[in-house]
């Protein structure tokens, strides 16, 4: 897992990633295809930006009565038959998890993707205490079987070649040598994990969706696998970030139609299964999560990235996601909403994320629940300049330059002398080291004269503006 | 006759001068009385946008002092106006001259079409023309319809440049890319800064354009960086030049 190698800056797993061009321009390409597909979706509701503003409505009135919501849908799951516990960090949770598996004697557990239990770290927890976990969703399994993190959170191994694919099911499951076909190696796929299913004690999923009102709530997926996973075994654990609560089962439509529109251009997911209580005879646990949420329901500036809804939509658009690579971000939930949330829980470690962001925006338009997201960033590279985590030669730099702007004769004369001795110094002096600009670009050529001076001199001849005037309304 | 003091970026004046007298010709040529405050030097962006707020403060001060006495402000780029538009909130919100300054300050072809009423100029420029919609300009000044939006279409930079006999606007794969300057994000990621260029570029001289412009010179002038290393057969000219009617210098 991520936690335990040792951290890097993205510049530096990012330039990794661009370093096999081919790779990098494929992994653009599929997202940017994802990317391409949501906005038909999206064009086909003529409604689609009003729903955006009442989601995120709806999500910000919920914040602003958080504990009550919860509070709510808390009693009401209880009144359903559901054993609700509450949980502050991620160990908490883990325990919860494995106290429950170990009261039914269980070992096998099948699990349907959730980012959180991803976010707590609980396979590895749950393996060293004996217990056997499969991630059923299909991607999310195969990353499991390469035992590396996802590197998105809904297409978790966008990142992996059919080809690696073909080659690891050939070493794990058997499979033709260089077979590469998909309805093959889904097939094979498919084969083990009903085999996994059927000797499940324990399922377990996550929750997109927590309705306070009803006490139910609602899991999303594509392969129908968290409806599987439930279906056998007779004890369901729900994992769930307590963001994930929305007031009524009226608000759930406008989410419903935004996820999977944003997500992959779906216009619904496949699969929305609803749970209230447990099945007649079984138990159902719900396990409410913080881990630093409450902290950002704290603070107003960042507030509202807790309208997420995990669609991914964010992550498809962000040109430097596309080319970097999830796992360049080092953290569950990689992208821009990634680099928002990750900072708030270790701003040391994740100090280099929002400046993997060019600020182009793009974000900030996709996201289905208005998140400010570049604007954020933006914020975060301001905390982190407070907190002495901004790199010492981009502050000295800023700060250097911040005092020759403050001095209007330094910013001329010193203007003109770079401009008049650029143009001699040697290639090397230029373009060395220690110039990443001119790594692979040009600096720009050097005027003989600032625009001030032309300026000035234009305005000593009396230069009449030019007598065409442009066509007016 | 609107008076307008004339915002030219730092990087601007001292590295293209002849975009600044090319936006004071349009200025002038549309009847305003235009003004080049001398005092001024930077906006303070490259400062904020690394966190560095405290730095960026008193640039943002000077900003306001300077340009309070002007009817308008106008600057060829979008992307200051959008930090003295949309960021000086966060910054000097509480200066007496804050909000008069913020709220009249206007990139040009927006002061153009939107103040102006402009709706094209005379002349001809008979090249295919590529449009980088800068990020700045598109998304916090709302120049154009980003992709993104399910809102009706509208362009202001192109709508100016259409205007033009003979040119033609270049349709792209990707509308709106990032070109991946993104101020010291060209330094600190130089990889994929570097990498979204290329793409950027890629995507015009597939969509066979002659002249690539902008109403951003930062965006041009890492993509002119990329163009030069690789000897690429682009001209790049920034949208003022073009309006004000430069020829381009289209390589043999
Ligand atoms: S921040 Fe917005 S776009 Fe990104 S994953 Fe969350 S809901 Fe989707």
């Amino acid at each position: 897992m991520t936690s335990a190698t040792a951290h890097r800056d993205h510049p530096e797993t990012a330039a990794e990633f661009v370093a096999n061009d081919a790779r990098a321009h494929w992994h653009d390409q599929s997202l940017w295809f994802v990317r391409a597909r949501r906005d038909k979706a999206s064009q086909t509701l003529p409604e689609w930006e009003e729903l955006r503003e009442r989601a995120s409505k709806v999500k910000l009135h919920t914040m602003s009565r958080m504990a009550d919501y919860l509070e709510q849908f808390e009693r009401n799951a209880i009144a359903l038959g559901a054993q609700v516990h509450w949980a502050r960090t991620p160990a908490e949770h883990n325990e919860i998890v494995l106290g429950i598996i170990q009261k039914h004697n269980a070992t096998r557990v099948v699990k349907s993707k959730s980012m959180l239990t991803e976010e707590c770290h609980l396979n590895p927890f749950l393996e060293r205490n004996g217990v056997v976990v499969t991630d059923t969703d299909l991607g999310e399994w195969i990353v499991q079987l390469r035992n590396e993190p996802p590197s998105h959170i809904v297409m978790p191994a966008i990142h992996i070649k059919k080809e690696e694919i073909g080659e690891l099911f050939h070493d794990l499951l058997g499979t033709e040598k260089g077979a590469t076909d998909p309805p093959y190696l889904v097939n094979a796929a498919r084969q083990k994990l009903r085999e996994q299913f059927l000797n499940a004690e324990i399922g377990l999923t996550g929750v997109n969706f927590a309705i306070a009102e009803t006490g139910g709530f609602v899991v999303c997926t594509n392969e129908g696998n968290a409806d599987l996973g439930v279906s056998l075994p007779k004890v369901h654990i729900a994992c769930m970030g307590i963001e994930k609560i929305i007031p009524k089962a009226a608000d759930l439509g406008y989410f419903l139609r935004l996820l999977g529109r944003s997500a992959t251009g779906q216009p619904i997911t496949t699969y929305s299964s609803h749970f209230h209580g447990p099945r007649p005879g079984g138990e159902l646990h719900i396990i409410l999560v913080d881990n630093g949420r409450s902290n950002i329901l704290a603070s107003p500036e960042f507030r509202r990235s807790l309208n997420c809804i995990r669609c991914g939509a964010c992550m498809n658009t962000c040109p430097v996601y596309r080319r970097s690579g999830g796992h360049s971000y080092s953290t569950t939930v990689p992208g821009p909403i990634g680099s928002i949330l990750a900072p708030t829980r270790d701003a040391q470690e994740h100090a280099s994320l929002p400046f993997a962001c060019s600020l182009c925006g793009s974000c900030t338009d996709v996201c289905p629940v208005k998140i400010d997201l570049h604007n954020q960033l933006l914020t975060w590279r301001r905390e982190l300049a407070l907190k002495f985590l901004v790199p010492f030669d981009k502050r000295l730099g800023m700060s250097l330059a911040a005092a020759v702007f403050a001095r209007p004769w330094l910013y001329r004369v010193g203007g003109a002398i770079a401009r008049r001795v650029f143009p001699w110094l040697p290639r090397m002096l230029v373009y060395n080291r220690w110039n990443p600009w001119g790594r692979q670009r040009e600096l720009p050529e050097m005027p003989a004269q600032s625009f001030r001076a032309l300026y000035a001199r234009r305005k000593r001849n009396h230069k009449v503006p030019s007598d065409q005037k442009p066509a007016s309304r | 006759m609107p008076r307008v003091g004339l915002f030219i970026p730092c990087y601007v004046d001292q590295l293209y001068p002849d975009v600044g007298l090319a936006t004071v010709e349009l200025l002038e040529q549309c009847g305003c009385d235009v003004d080049f405050p001398t005092a001024q030097t930077c906006c303070g962006q490259p400062m904020a946008n690394t966190g560095c707020t405290e730095a960026a403060k008193p640039l943002a001060r000077r900003f306001l002092e300077i340009f309070r006495d002007y009817e308008y402000v106008v600057a060829p780029s979008g992307s200051c106006v959008a930090m003295v538009r949309n960021h000086y909130h966060d910054l000097v919100h509480e200066h007496p001259d804050f909000e008069a300054v913020h709220t009249k300050t206007f990139e040009l072809c927006e002061f153009l079409t939107d103040v102006l009423k402009v709706d094209g100029f005379p002349g001809s420029f008979p090249y295919r023309v590529g449009l980088h919609q800068s990020c700045h300009g598109l998304r916090e000044l709302r120049s154009g319809k980003s992709s993104e939006l399910n809102v009706p279409g509208f362009n202001k930079i192109g709508g100016l440049l259409e205007s033009l006999d003979g040119l033609q606007l270049v349709s792209l794969q990707r509308p709106d890319e990032c070109c991946g300057f993104g101020g010291t994000f060209a330094v600190s990621e130089e990889a994929v800064s570097c990498m979204m260029g290329l793409d950027r570029l890629h995507d015009h001289e597939q969509s066979g354009t002659q002249v690539l412009t902008a109403g951003d010179m930062s965006c041009l002038m890492h993509l002119q960086g990329l163009i030069a290393r690789q000897k690429k057969p682009l001209a790049v000219m920034h949208v003022a030049q073009i309006l004000a009617g430069r020829k381009p210098q289209l390589p043999a």
